[in-house]
């Protein structure tokens, strides 16, 4: 079929939004925002025991210029508000967001004058995960459908 | 560790009009000083050898409105000596209506951030404090949240979380 049946195995043909993807669902380097315990389960999730590396999300960074997935991981209170927002801004696109915890998706127990309900107050979140805090494996869960969500998107969109 | 009654004795010796009432439960020493004479009250204790007080381990206010009808709040002070190793709590009441007191980061440096954490939360005002700004709540919030009539899921105006939303500092 077409040009693969003249060079045989030496040549792949595909679309540019499939190669693209593949790229960039499979290399998500992860902004870590950690605001509370839900941090630490986020930690966990990168040690070897979980090791988020399988799915090739390992490279936390700590600078917003290098990463393209923010986890948002904790209590956003109004006083950091601003801050996430910044480093949001600084990320450069493609982004996602993962709201992790029952806190960052919603306010949680934190029903007060402090507390932002729901860090989609102030930025667009892709992925809500549940949990106080969620578990490692429910992190991994979410940042799998980051990567089917990558999968879906076209470089045309971003 | 020397007897901390003999701290409340020194005292009230130097200032019989500050000291109010002196209490010690558990071996803990508490003095109630006059609102007037704090200033006074933590030079001397800082400065007295016996005492030492070098140390400021916590400043905290307190609203006490509606646990009687004298209206008031309180502040405060657990000072500790690294060098006698004795610690000692000052109170001091001061009225609702007004809530305003002398500060003692001219005293104790740390003082500063406590005293801030003080006015934000309860609108306490250090008079005499370098830079009494809010400390832990956001630019343009307004009221202090750890009042006894704030309300308990007490929000704030549209209008500061709109700044939020874009980001602005």
């Amino acid at each position: 079929m077409g040009i693969e049946t003249t060079f045989g195995d030496t040549i792949l043909t595909t679309t540019i939004d499939k190669v693209v993807n593949w790229g960039r669902k499979n290399a998500l380097w992860p902004m870590p925002f950690g605001l509370a315990c839900c941090a630490i389960e986020m930690m966990a999730s990168v040690a070897p025991r979980y090791d988020l590396a399988r799915f090739g999300a390992e490279v936390f960074r700590f600078s917003p210029r290098q990463s393209d997935l923010m986890i948002i991981a904790g209590t956003v209170t109004y006083k950091m508000a601003a801050v996430t927002r910044k480093i949001y801004d600084q990320m450069p696109e493609p982004k996602w967001v993962i709201a992790m915890g029952a806190c960052a998706s919603s306010g949680g127990i934190f029903d007060t004058y402090a507390t932002v309900q729901g860090v989609d107050e102030i930025i667009p979140v892709d992925v809500y995960l549940p949990g106080c805090p969620p578990r490692p494996e429910a992190l991994i869960h979410a940042v799998m459908e980051i990567q089917k969500k990558i999968s879906k998107e076209s470089v045309l969109d971003k | 560790m020397s007897e901390v009654s003999a701290i409340a004795k020194r005292l009230k010796e130097k200032f019989p009009k500050a000291v109010t009432k002196v209490k010690t439960f558990r071996g803990e020493l508490t003095i109630s000083i006059d609102k007037d004479y704090i200033g006074k009250v933590a030079e001397f204790l800082y400065n007295d050898k016996g005492s030492d007080f070098d140390y400021l381990s916590d400043l905290c206010g307190v609203d006490k409105s509606r646990l009687d009808d004298s209206n008031t709040f309180e502040v405060v002070y657990h000072l500790y000596s690294l060098n006698q190793n004795h610690r000692v709590r000052l109170k001091v009441e001061i009225p609702a209506s007004n809530p305003s007191i002398d500060t003692v980061t001219n005293v104790w440096k740390t003082a500063d951030w406590h005293e801030r954490e003080a006015y934000d939360m309860f609108g306490i005002i250090f008079e005499g404090h370098p830079n009494l700004e809010r400390i832990l709540t956001p630019e343009g919030f307004e009221g202090y949240p750890l009042r006894k009539d704030y309300p308990l899921k007490g929000r704030q105006p549209n209008s500061l979380r709109e700044v939020y939303r874009k980001g602005k500092e």
